[in-house]
């Protein structure tokens, strides 16, 4: 580790005293945060904690709503639309911002193409591209097609075009996320020879081994607030997951009601496979809430996808009520009382330039139907049953449900998925981006028909929803299941050392 | 029904715009026929009034079923050479049949099923290459439309298909005579209109273009069966192609490789300035009949005054959808 800076160096980027607040909400609370020349920071905390928006203000993609930037000693006010690049501030995005059209040259030029007369000389480019390759110690040819590089490889595309715009801050957003162990390590070697060359820079990752292998410093955010900055030599995982879970459970979650022990397996999942699931097997009984936790892109939407026949899947069982089921439409799942509640409300949920009443009904719309046509009284019924029911707050039903907030977005869509009458409900990420109190309010209706003998698959990235909700919990990486948790193991440092890899289900148990 | 407190920021009350996007068609519509009555006191006249409406109602017929295919998030740019492919087909199977069946309505019957039935099969291959074949609607209609216009240019054989004289006496009726005055053209136009919106508004087919046409995802995530529906619309598109063209075979009485030539933008055309959102999500019957009238009314207009060149035509109503498509953007904005 590049640490030789020390910490007397001055930093080349820092923030002093950032807030941000999108509309009404505040996401960030008073952030310092600094990064020196030819050092690596690791941003870490849970999924809402703040991470992406700190990055964002550091790479001037979001101004703060206070606070200042220190860029060399002096403030200043970062462009937006990424044009700090030009002032050596490159943000490389996780989902990489490439045109897969373009060759790994074009590409590197983009926006900045070297011309001769007015026309693009292509030979420059092409052998400056491939000096930046050479000096990365990359195999890409600078005439390949960015579609035909591997994620990796374009990865190190995004590097090589951040070095030829000279960046001395290269903040990163999860760039391991999508690679393998080696290609992490070939990346891991790239940004050790950048910091070596004095370039600072900032990643952000949720696997605590790689930041305590790269990282020389570590942030730690939780709920927008900045919990600590620490050297990675004073820090071990364990301590890192502490500091980022460490909050106590206030009576934000109702009281678990403990499920009968001898209640019938209602769902049974046997060596699932399907794209990006490997080999997954659990039981569902009824009235029971299940957790699935696991880092985003662990697979756990797409275990739910393959069940319910959204998606294709490869190999394995599936039982309902013990009888064997092969769904392959979502219609058929719905009908065999089994309903997936999407995380993606405005993607895949509802239809946002719709009303409340059509949205609520899509799923069942053949519940009002009368000699072959719509029965809108009988929607109208459904839809004050539903506000009624789940609370649905709007000026009135004919506001185009875009317009409503995302609590109300999703207690919408959870009317929607109850009104196909499900006995089982997989309920992606249920409390995804929305306030506290709506988020408390659904607790209260999850839990509630779990008692009333509704059966209850719970995927979230909040962990402390897993905790406070589920009876049993199911911990993925990597498409695979890495843990069970029942009782007192579901603890959030536990769930966080099956996600981060560091204890799988065949492993010794190690205590806390 | 009751709803609860208000969730939304307090914003302007429904105000002129949304009313300007509900009823601007129907303003558009009655500016024209105030212009048209200003410019020629013939205008309000029965005979003028009828064929307007009886010209307009072929594009018309077409265009509720391209409402269906655009709200669904489709495109059928091949109904004009469908239209034409499908008029020869009726003629050459018309004339072929007198010999057996001999004149009279036994040989238009069997013609009309034809139309329709060949609009029909059109329609499932248009559907069946974009949803099965998961191919741009746009490409598998632009190749279907220059397949039939190539088509009806062959079975022509570079001419003029004509129906037998007889024959066509016998069917001309369709065209030419009507119900208490009004023409059958208008009136089938009036009853497909009325139809096309119960089953836009009222049906769960109706609901599900809508839906689809506004998030494909939503709809798949909503247990619909998205190629279904969609296959759906293209096959209802090609049996009004077939109706349309079974009103206007008896009108000529012939077809050619210039029938129906850019049919297909005139019922875009009419279908955008109706309201209907080109990219689907929403669509109206009603207000692509006031468009496709409101296209039929500018030629009309124009050919009944003396100041500006008929020639224009397609200037006028090139500025009309135009400003359409702008009021619409206008609202979504404010």
């Amino acid at each position: 580790m590049s640490s030789a800076e020390g910490t007397s160096a001055p930093a080349v980027l820092a923030a002093n005293r950032i807030s941000k607040s999108f509309g009404e909400i505040p996401v960030l609370f008073s952030i310092d945060f600094d990064i020196k020349p030819g050092e690596v920071h690791a941003i870490i905390g849970e999924n809402g904690a703040g991470k992406s928006t700190l990055i964002k203000i550091l790479s001037g993609i979001e101004q703060p709503t206070s606070g200042s930037i220190t860029y060399d000693g002096e403030t200043v006010t970062l462009p937006p639309d990424g044009k700090a690049e030009a002032m050596g501030i490159v943000l490389i995005h996780q989902e990489l911002n490439l045109a897969e059209h373009l060759t790994a040259s074009e590409s590197i030029f983009l926006g900045r193409e070297i011309k001769r007369f007015g026309f693009l000389d292509l030979g420059a480019m092409r052998s400056k591209a491939a000096e930046l390759m050479d000096t990365l110690h990359v195999r890409v040819d600078p005439d390949d097609r960015i579609s035909t590089l591997s994620v990796a490889d374009k990865q190190m595309v995004e590097i090589a075009k951040a070095i030829s715009r000279d960046a001395r801050v290269l903040i990163m957003d999860e760039p391991t996320a999508v690679l393998s162990v080696s290609e992490t390590q070939t990346l891991f070697e790239q940004i050790r020879r950048l910091t070596a060359r004095g370039v600072a820079v900032i990643f952000i990752s949720h696997k605590l081994d790689e930041i305590m292998e790269l990282a020389d410093r570590v942030t730690v955010l939780r709920d927008g607030q900045l919990i600590a900055t620490v050297g990675t030599e004073a820090l071990t995982p364990d301590s890192i997951a502490q500091m980022m879970v460490g909050r106590e459970l206030s009576n934000l979650y109702p009281p678990k009601h403990e499920p009968d022990v001898d209640a019938p397996v209602v769902l049974g999942v046997r060596n699932l496979a399907a794209k990006g699931v490997k080999d997954i097997s659990f039981d569902l009984k009824r009235g029971e809430i299940l957790g699935f936790a696991g880092l985003i892109g662990s697979g756990r939407t797409a275990v739910a996808e393959a069940i319910v026949g959204l998606s294709h899947r490869t190999g394995g069982d599936i039982t309902l009520d013990g009888k064997p089921v092969n769904f392959t439409q979502v219609a058929q799942s719905v009908d065999a009382g089994l309903a997936y509640m999407t995380k993606d409300r405005k993607g895949k949920g509802l239809l946002l330039n719709m009303g409340l009443r059509p949205n609520l009904t899509l799923l069942t719309l053949n519940k009002h139907i009368k000699a072959g046509f719509l029965d809108s009284s009988s929607e109208e019924r459904a839809l004050e049953r539903a506000v009624r029911r789940f609370d649905i707050r709007a000026r009135d039903a004919s506001v185009a449900v875009g317009r409503l907030s995302g609590g109300n977005q999703q207690k919408l869509m959870l009317g929607k998925t109850m009104e196909s009458e499900p006995d089982i409900i997989i309920m992606d990420e249920p409390t995804r981006g929305i306030d506290v109190g709506t988020k408390q309010q659904i607790y209260h209706i999850i839990a509630a028909l779990a008692a009333e003998g509704k059966s209850i698959i719970l995927i979230s990235s909040e962990m402390q929803e897993v905790i406070g909700l589920s009876h049993r919990v199911v911990v993925m990486r990597e498409g695979r299941l890495t843990g069970v948790l029942e009782g007192a193991e579901i603890t959030e440092a536990e769930i966080m050392r099956y996600a981060a890899g560091i204890k799988s289900g065949n492993d010794e148990r190690i205590s806390a | 029904m009751s709803v609860s407190a208000p969730d939304i920021p307090a914003k302007p009350k429904r105000g002129f715009r949304l009313d300007l996007k509900t009823v601007g068609p129907l303003l558009a519509l009655a500016l024209l026929v105030l212009l048209g009555i200003s410019l020629n006191e013939n205008f309000l006249s029965y005979n003028n009034l009828t064929n307007v409406l009886a010209r307009s109602s072929f594009i018309g017929i077409i265009a509720i079923g391209a409402t269906f295919v655009i709200t669904a998030g489709g495109l059928d740019l091949s109904v004009g050479s469908m239209a034409a492919v499908i008029a020869g087909v009726m003629i050459m199977v018309m004339n072929w049949l007198i010999p057996t069946m001999g004149i009279g309505w036994g040989v238009v019957i069997a013609g009309m099923a034809t139309g329709i039935l060949l609009g029909g099969v059109a329609g499932v291959f248009n559907g069946t290459m974009i949803t099965r074949g998961r191919i741009e609607a746009f490409i598998v209609t632009l190749g279907t439309m220059g397949i039939f216009r190539s088509l009806v240019t062959f079975l022509a054989d570079g001419g003029t298909l004509s129906l037998n004289f007889q024959v066509a006496d016998v069917y001309r009726p369709v065209y030419y005579a009507g119900l208490l005055g009004v023409p059958w053209p208008i009136i089938v136009f009036a009853l497909v209109a009325i139809g096309g919106e119960v089953v836009m508004r009222y049906t769960a087919f109706g609901r599900y273009c809508a839906a689809i046409g506004s998030n494909e995802q939503v709809a798949r995530y909503s247990s619909i069966n998205v190629d279904n529906v969609r296959l759906l619309t293209y096959i209802l598109q090609g049996v009004l192609v077939g109706v349309a063209v079974l009103l206007y075979v008896p009108r000529l009485g012939s077809a050619s490789s210039t029938t129906g030539v850019l049919w297909e933008l005139e019922a875009i055309a009419g279908v955008i300035i109706g309201g209907t959102t080109l990219k689907g999500g929403y669509g109206r019957i009603w207000g692509t009949v006031v468009g496709v009238v409101i296209l039929g009314l500018i030629g009309n207009i124009l050919n009944l005054q003396s100041l500006i060149s008929p020639y224009l035509n397609g200037a006028f109503q090139g500025v009309i959808i135009i400003l359409a498509v702008l009021l619409q953007r206008g609202r979504k904005n404010a």
